[in-house]
């Protein structure tokens, strides 16, 4: 079992895991993210601030955030020990048919997590440690941050949010059309039928997920600013 | 036809090689690879030079010693092909041809295109085998295999050890390899004895020896001269994680 953590199958294991885990924080946050589609603003107010004070979401946050961590570390380690395993380069690059998104995920990575900062910063930070306006509901009993107006001051005020935004969800889908079935392949839930329908999934998922977080800026775009 | 070659030349393991450009005239469309090989070694040797040196030995796609890396992909163009059953009439007349040996750090250079593969008995020699009874031989069918279980572990044994998943991989993992060796043993019945062990072993062996991990990639399966699927892969974790997580040792 000691030896399990260093070999490359329980290195491996570690990224499938947390993979599936942000996955399924993908979801979460996704649905959430849906309410900002519906009426003007007080569903998705109700719910960010729902999850913002949350106890339980107070040991979920470095939960997720450790999940992140290990995921990008393990990832990094991974990627150089497999770099120095072929020393000696080919002179002609490789011409085996396969998925691009499957051989550049550390780059879809890389990418990603540069989109991921941008994300932080325009939201969670703000959020956290800034000053955000506050709406009052129920005729002033109920007293919130207006965590709509600061999304939708985001997506309608800087055109090129929207496009960071947007590219943002076009690497995810490439990472998850990847990393959605190569999660179950790594914890060896997989055989030769659920192969193809894992990788059908896969693509279903990262539609939804990808298509879904691209479709805000999108709406917003077309609310305010068409 | 006239092809043009560009071929991996390196006189030891320690020597630093360089690619030796060829050209070689009157080869036929119907001669394979190594026989065009054999041409331009004929012709070297006429002219008093050094002979590329490649691997070679049953040129019937069963001996798996024939590895090259030709134009970008292991075995060259064509699918589930040994070098050896690799003909001309994939080339046309004044097509230029890269031969590369294996590239990995498990498979050092010996010379020219010949690479060590002794990486890959190690790793047998950690794992790849079965306890039997010696003295006179066990009565046949005596132990039951059902016919499922039977098919895929021939599917997984007709791996032949060429190495193209090796090749072929962005990480140089031997994961394919590992995969059809421990499958195999591990769906017969005569395999479970050793079952847990062989997975732990066999890959604590292949980690040693500075092949990489997979990444799914699936160019293995894609360049596997016997067709040898990435759902092996699958078993080898799930063999190895319960194996990690219930041996005592």
């Amino acid at each position: 079992m000691s030896k399990f953590f260093t070999s490359s199958i329980g290195q491996k294991f570690f990224m499938s895991i947390t993979g599936l885990f942000l996955m399924l924080f993908l979801l979460v946050h996704l649905t959430v993210n849906s309410l900002l589609l519906f009426g003007d603003g007080e569903l998705f107010n109700r719910a960010a601030n729902f999850m913002g004070s949350n106890p339980l979401m107070k040991v979920i946050e470095p939960v997720l955030a450790l999940g992140f961590i290990l995921h990008i570390v393990y990832a990094s380690y991974i990627t150089l020990k497999n770099m120095l395993a072929r020393p000696q380069k080919y002179k002609v690059t490789n011409n085996t048919k396969v998925s691009w998104a499957s051989k550049n995920m550390y780059i879809l990575g890389g990418l990603i997590l540069t989109f991921l900062v941008i994300h932080l910063i325009n939201f969670f930070w703000k959020i956290k440690f800034g000053t955000i306006t506050a709406i009052s509901y129920d005729g002033g009993k109920t007293e919130l941050h207006d965590v709509y107006d600061l999304v939708s001051g985001l997506f309608k005020g800087w055109w090129w949010y929207d496009a960071i935004y947007i590219l943002g969800a076009i690497f995810l889908f490439l990472h998850l059309t990847h990393g959605f079935w190569s999660a179950f392949q790594t914890i060896g839930w997989d055989n030769d039928k659920w192969i193809s329908r894992l990788k059908t999934i896969a693509y279903i998922y990262a539609i939804i997920v990808a298509g879904g977080f691209a479709f805000i800026p999108i709406f917003f775009l077309l609310k305010y600013v068409v | 036809m006239k092809i043009k070659l560009n071929i991996w030349k390196q006189e030891n393991p320690k020597a630093k090689g360089k690619f030796v450009k060829y050209e070689l005239d009157g080869v036929a469309e119907e001669m394979s690879f190594l026989e065009m090989l054999d041409s331009l070694n004929e012709k070297l040797i006429k002219e008093h030079q050094e002979p590329v040196a490649f691997e070679h030995d049953c040129r019937e796609g069963i001996c798996g010693s024939c590895g090259l890396y030709i134009n970008g992909r292991p075995h060259g163009p064509g699918d589930e092909i040994g070098t050896c059953q690799l003909h001309m009439r994939a080339f046309r007349e004044g097509d230029s041809i890269t031969i590369e040996p294996w590239r990995a750090k498990g498979f050092p250079v010996i010379k020219d295109l010949i690479v060590d593969r002794n990486a890959f008995d190690k790793i047998m020699a950690a794992g790849g085998f079965i306890s039997i009874d010696m003295g006179q031989a066990a009565d046949a069918n005596a132990i039951l295999v059902s016919k499922e279980a039977a098919d895929k572990a021939f599917d997984a044994a007709a791996c032949i050890g060429c190495g193209a998943c090796v090749a072929a991989c962005k990480n140089s993992s031997a994961m394919l390899f590992v995969a059809a060796k421990v499958s195999q043993f591990a769906l017969l019945p005569q395999g479970k004895i050793e079952a847990k062990r062989r997975a732990l072993n066999m890959i604590a062996k292949m980690d040693e020896l500075g092949f990489g991990s997979c990444t799914n990639t699936g160019a293995c399966e894609a360049e596997c001269p016997k067709g040898i699927s990435i759902d092996y892969i699958a078993m080898l974790n799930r063999e190895y994680l319960c194996a990690s997580f219930s041996e005592t040792e």
